[in-house]
């Protein structure tokens, strides 16, 4: 079976366990909404919120949220032992890394989907302005944290004081995707939205993704050796 | 192995006796134009700076041998070097805002290279906590986060770059004028033959450690 194949399979596996429960999707999705609001008590003064306060909201919102995700999706394959079983399984274990991230990703996207117009309507932020580029910029930040994400996570699996670690380790790592996708966000909301700075921090965006998701797949293999 | 640890004790002698001139050397060099004697703290910041990021790159490289053929060695090398990093970074974080409070009128800025600093320091702090409280079986995931960190240098360096800067840049380096350059070199080679002696004893610790902890194992069987 080829690897891509294999990939699918596991993440079709992820989404029809989702589906059946829907414990992941309510809970995260209503964290990110719990975020947002908080940071509107923080952000807000007067009625009006701050300057570049929507972008930032939205990315701490998606990075929080990602986190409780990533935490609980494999927390579930801890409980009953079944992150072993499927890495015995005659998968490639980069198979089994693209499939826990594809299915993480369908997650935070639908996160997202629900989160972006929520900031829209209490922020007042413009994200009709650019839909595609604002679509861009967080499928591509979403890709990188959650491939970076998913690596640790799973390598966590086995470690003591996962909870807590996971945030400690991930944060700082993706300082990078957090700045590139506030940036760029920021740019297409601003009064005077400058488009060709939100393309450059797309850019960069992407090639975060594409050494990140290399280097991950290229250690997952090694990690998860027992 | 055994050559190096032979040259700890010389090591430790020459650096001590170089921090001792150091001071008046760096009395010794003019003084600053705009800053003043504030800029004296270039000579002790500068190297630190520069030792945390040769331990991040050490840490880095043994990490990485680590992760792909899983030689003990480099995994005490990757931990002693980590610490270093922490150590060192925290020197540069203390004394950076100390100039920058008088040169710029803030304790700190949220600058390209403060950043990236700051970040990478969190990076082997995370390291070293991983170590810590992870449990059996951290040294590999800790050796992920090693080589993480280090490929992340460049992304935050581009990314805070293109968000604002208004640090003094490596050129100053380049056109140090002869007065300041030499105690600026002295003080490098003193702090790098210290780092040096300190990754060496640091490094025989952990390879005791682990023999100890080998003892133990065999002896609760």
């Amino acid at each position: 079976m080829s690897t891509l194949r294999s990939a699918l399979l596991i993440a079709r596996k992820d989404l029809l366990v989702e589906a059946r429960s829907r414990e992941l999707a309510y809970t995260t999705l209503f964290f990110a909404v719990a975020c947002v609001l908080v940071f509107s008590f923080a952000f807000v003064s007067e009625g009006k919120a701050i300057d570049g306060a929507a972008a930032g909201i939205l990315w701490v919102a998606v990075a929080f949220s990602g986190t409780l995700a990533l935490g609980r999706a494999f927390e579930r394959e801890r409980q009953s032992e079944t992150l072993r079983a499927l890495l015995l399984a005659p998968a490639e274990r980069t198979a089994v890394y693209l499939g826990k991230l594809a299915g993480l990703l369908v997650l935070m996207a639908a996160v997202e989907i629900v989160i972006v117009p929520v900031i829209g309507l209490l922020f007042a932020a413009p994200i009709g302005r650019a839909p595609w580029l604002l679509a861009a910029l967080l499928g591509a930040g979403t890709l990188g944290f959650a491939g970076v994400g998913t690596l640790f996570a799973a390598m966590l699996v086995r470690a003591h004081s996962r909870d807590v670690l996971l945030p400690v380790l991930l944060y700082p790592i993706t300082v990078p995707v957090i700045i590139a996708g506030v940036r760029g966000t920021g740019a297409i909301f601003a009064a005077e939205p400058n488009f060709d700075a939100a393309v450059a921090w797309l850019s960069m965006l992407v090639f975060f993704d594409a050494v990140f998701v290399t280097l991950a797949l290229w250690t997952f293999a090694p990690v998860m050796e027992e | 192995m055994r050559v190096a640890n032979r040259l700890v004790p010389l090591l430790l002698v020459v650096a001590a006796l170089m921090y001792l001139r150091a001071p008046f050397m760096i009395h010794a060099a003019p003084l600053e134009s705009v800053m003043g004697v504030v800029q004296k703290i270039f000579y002790f910041h500068v190297p630190s700076a520069m030792m945390t990021f040769l331990a991040a790159f050490v840490c880095g490289i043994a990490s990485a041998t680590y992760l792909w053929n899983r030689n003990k060695f480099a995994d005490h090398v990757a931990v002693s070097a980590a610490e270093l990093a922490v150590v060192f970074g925290l020197i540069v974080l203390v004394t950076g805002p100390l100039w920058a409070r008088k040169a710029w009128g803030v304790w700190w800025q949220w600058d390209v290279r403060l950043t990236m600093t700051l970040v990478m320091w969190m990076i082997f702090v995370a390291y070293l906590l991983l170590r810590r409280f992870g449990g059996p079986g951290s040294e590999i995931l800790a050796a992920a986060v090693g080589v993480f960190g280090t490929a992340l240098v460049p992304f935050v360096y581009v990314s805070v770059n293109y968000w604002r800067t208004i640090h003094p840049n490596t050129n100053v380096l380049r056109t140090l004028q002869p007065e300041m350059a030499e105690p600026f070199r002295w003080a490098i080679l003193a702090f790098l033959m210290f780092f040096t002696a300190l990754l060496i004893v640091r490094i025989r610790l952990e390879a005791s450690r682990a023999v100890l902890e080998e003892a133990y194992a065999l002896l609760e069987d």
